[in-house]
């Protein structure tokens, strides 16, 4: 069960009705990449996802050329199958080479786009907007049979460029507000201890107003530490006094020291 | 009907292209929007692009849809409104108030004007009601959380996201992600596999396989940080020590030096300011090269003598370097001269920039407020071939 809000689910609809790329961002934790899957979910179709990593090319989620491969099969011929003077025995569709040839529409989830070149998104530019690439080795042009939905999803790490900007509907996941954050609880942990979560709510909003905080707890990390609360059969009245299971909700040693420091001096507390 | 909400988005500096704008009224015309919330979020989503300008937004939609074009640049109404309240015994005017807080409070007392001249008519009256209920729109998987029955222009008129404006909001990363943007990449790096000129190779080769490598890129750029230490520098202190974390955890840069100096300086540089641990400035001269990036931050502003020496009477006695008879403007030139791509980052605000002194360092230097923004033309201007 994905909770949204209705501007979300307003950027969904817009993307989908015309047809454009959608790009969520936000905090992490909150969900961005959940989405991609709730939407396939409850669209009933299939997801492929393509997780971009710095040394990801454009051209990769496209089609990839193996040349390597080639070359060492005419060099040393062997059982594989493989035929050395048949070039498509050597080409592999990508994520979105896939879902442009799949028979049905598909969600295509491009996760976390700013981990690769900054030049990375413009070489998409044609892809995304045509929903067409071509083959130069086999001089044969791709087009999706049905526009796939695609959602992208960034960190902000480096920005974007423009143009590619100009072509998607955009939206911000915000981190929820306490009435949100108790619906998530509710879909996801639906037998908790109503006064456990509420003790719960208290402090993490405390926590996340400590401003020094280099990464805030998210959405994720409230599941995780709920969980964790549950498990171990915590008292209510163990979660005002202290913060146990630290660990679930900051993750960096920086933070715990900050944390601290903020609790001394008796903030971080509601 | 929507060219206001145009005309008041682009007065905003939301540069709304032709084809987001097309995009925005096809949608309008598929019926993808219902009622001014649907419109609010609809809008944003296609006519906005980063957060940093949902702001922006809110500000250009309330005052669309309470019927008041906003002004594109702050008109002498302001002022003179503003002149006006400083006047009146009976009101106090905070006078630390941000720019946007001033902003905001003339755009309501302008609003408040046009409804009492045209009798309160505006198409918003149903405010507050939405006809979706919190669970209105819910198919399975997604639902909608609560939250949702508030009127479009309550939402937009209580600028949550003016923290994320980019003219204002700073933190390390932002400067982090400006900064990354001068790196320059070259090959320079440890081997690796150049694929197409191993093919080309082994093809040559009669097909017996003849491996071919290539440097990996890396790279070249120096930064050097320059920080104005001290003084009236203090009250900068955080926004500058953001940069400079932010410039320190950068990897990639060849190196990264961070030189002090008190307002101005002459013939040396601080290497540490707490020890007064100093190094001439012929020594740091002499390293500079053209792959190094100068970034001088400081207010720039200080007593006249400080920077023109020999030209002012000076009681405390002459900032002027003895030996070489140089004033502190003079030890700027011949910086300058050394290494050609170097910019100034001045923490105070745009509009105390009308000192002697700030604007005689101006004149040296390319100089930009230190801001998200005024970071990234910085950037711009090193990265402009020199």
């Amino acid at each position: 069960m994905y909770i949204a809000d209705e501007a979300l689910l307003s950027s969904v609809n817009a993307a989908i009705a015309l047809q454009r790329p959608l790009l969520v961002r936000g905090e992490p934790g909150t969900g961005k990449t959940m989405l991609a899957r709730a939407v396939a979910e409850s669209l009933g179709k299939r997801l492929y996802s393509w997780h971009v990593k710095s040394t990801t090319l454009a051209k990769e989620g496209l089609y990839t050329y193996d040349v390597v491969q080639r070359l060492n099969d005419s060099r040393f011929p062997d059982d594989s199958g493989r035929n050395v003077s048949d070039i498509r025995s050597y080409i592999k569709m990508g994520v979105l080479g896939q879902a442009f040839k799949a028979d049905e529409q598909v969600v295509v989830l491009i996760d976390e786009i700013d981990k690769a070149d900054v030049e990375f998104p413009n070489d998409l530019l044609r892809e995304l907007d045509e929903m067409a690439f071509t083959i130069p080795e086999l001089d044969e042009t791709v087009s999706a049979k049905h526009r796939p939905i695609t959602i992208i999803t960034s960190n902000a790490e480096k920005e974007l460029p423009t143009a590619f900007l100009r072509r998607c509907v955009f939206h911000y996941i915000e981190f929820p507000t306490r009435d949100r954050l108790q619906a998530i609880v509710d879909a996801h942990l639906p037998d908790l201890d109503k006064e456990l979560v509420e003790a719960a709510v208290l402090r993490f909003y405390g926590v996340r107003k400590v401003s020094a905080l280099k990464k805030k707890p998210s959405t994720s990390e409230w599941l995780d530490w709920l969980v964790v609360l549950a498990a171990a059969g915590a008292d209510p009245e163990d979660i005002a006094g202290k913060l146990p299971f630290l660990g679930t909700l900051i993750k960096q040693e920086q933070d715990i020291d900050t944390l601290a420091a903020a609790m001394r001096r008796g903030q971080g507390v509601r | 009907m929507f060219d206001l909400l145009l005309f008041n988005l682009r007065a905003q500096k939301v540069s709304v292209g032709m084809g987001e704008w097309i995009t925005f009224l096809k949608g309008i015309e598929q019926g993808l929007v219902v009622d001014l919330e649907g419109l609010y979020n609809f809008g944003r989503a296609i006519l906005v692009q980063s957060e940093t300008q949902f702001d922006a937004w809110d500000l250009a939609f309330e005052s669309t849809f309470a019927g008041v074009e906003l002004q594109p640049e702050v008109s002498e109404e302001l002022l003179a409104w503003l002149a006006e309240a400083q006047q009146k015994p009976g009101e106090i005017v905070d006078l630390d108030m941000s720019f946007d807080e001033m902003r905001r409070q003339f755009y309501e007392r302008l609003k408040e004007q046009t409804e009492r001249h045209d009798g309160g008519n505006h198409w918003i009256g149903t405010g507050g009601t939405s006809p979706y209920g919190s669970q209105g729109r819910s198919r399975n998987g997604i639902r909608v959380g609560p939250g949702g029955a508030r009127s479009a222009v309550a939402v937009a008129g209580e600028r949550r996201w003016a923290n994320y404006r980019s003219d204002s909001r700073l933190d390390v990363r932002d400067f982090r992600v400006a900064l990354r943007a001068l790196r320059k990449l070259t090959r320079e790096g440890s081997p690796e596999l150049d694929v197409d000129g191993t093919v080309r190779k082994t093809v040559d080769n009669g097909g017996e396989i003849d491996l071919e490598f290539t440097r990996a890129k890396q790279n070249k750029v120096h930064l050097v940080l320059l920080l104005d230490t001290g003084g009236s520098m203090d009250h900068h202190a955080r926004l500058v020590s953001q940069l400079f974390t932010a410039a320190t955890d950068l990897k990639g840069f060849k190196s990264i030096t961070t030189w002090h100096f008190h307002n101005v300086p002459y013939g040396y540089l601080y290497k540490d300011f707490a020890t007064q641990e100093r190094v001439p400035m012929e020594s740091i001269l002499a390293k500079l090269s053209p792959h190094h990036r100068l970034v001088w931050v400081g207010d720039a502003s200080m007593a006249p003598w400080e920077l023109f020496g020999r030209y002012h009477g000076n009681p405390w006695g002459s900032p002027v370097d003895s030996e070489t008879g140089l004033n502190g403007l003079d030890w700027l030139r011949c910086v300058r001269d050394a290494c050609q791509a170097s910019v100034w980052l001045n923490p105070d605000p745009k509009r105390f920039w009308e000192h002697p002194t700030v604007s005689a360092i101006g004149g040296i230097y390319p100089m930009f407020p230190l801001t998200l923004d005024g970071l990234r033309d910085a950037v711009k201007q090193l990265r402009a071939p020199v």
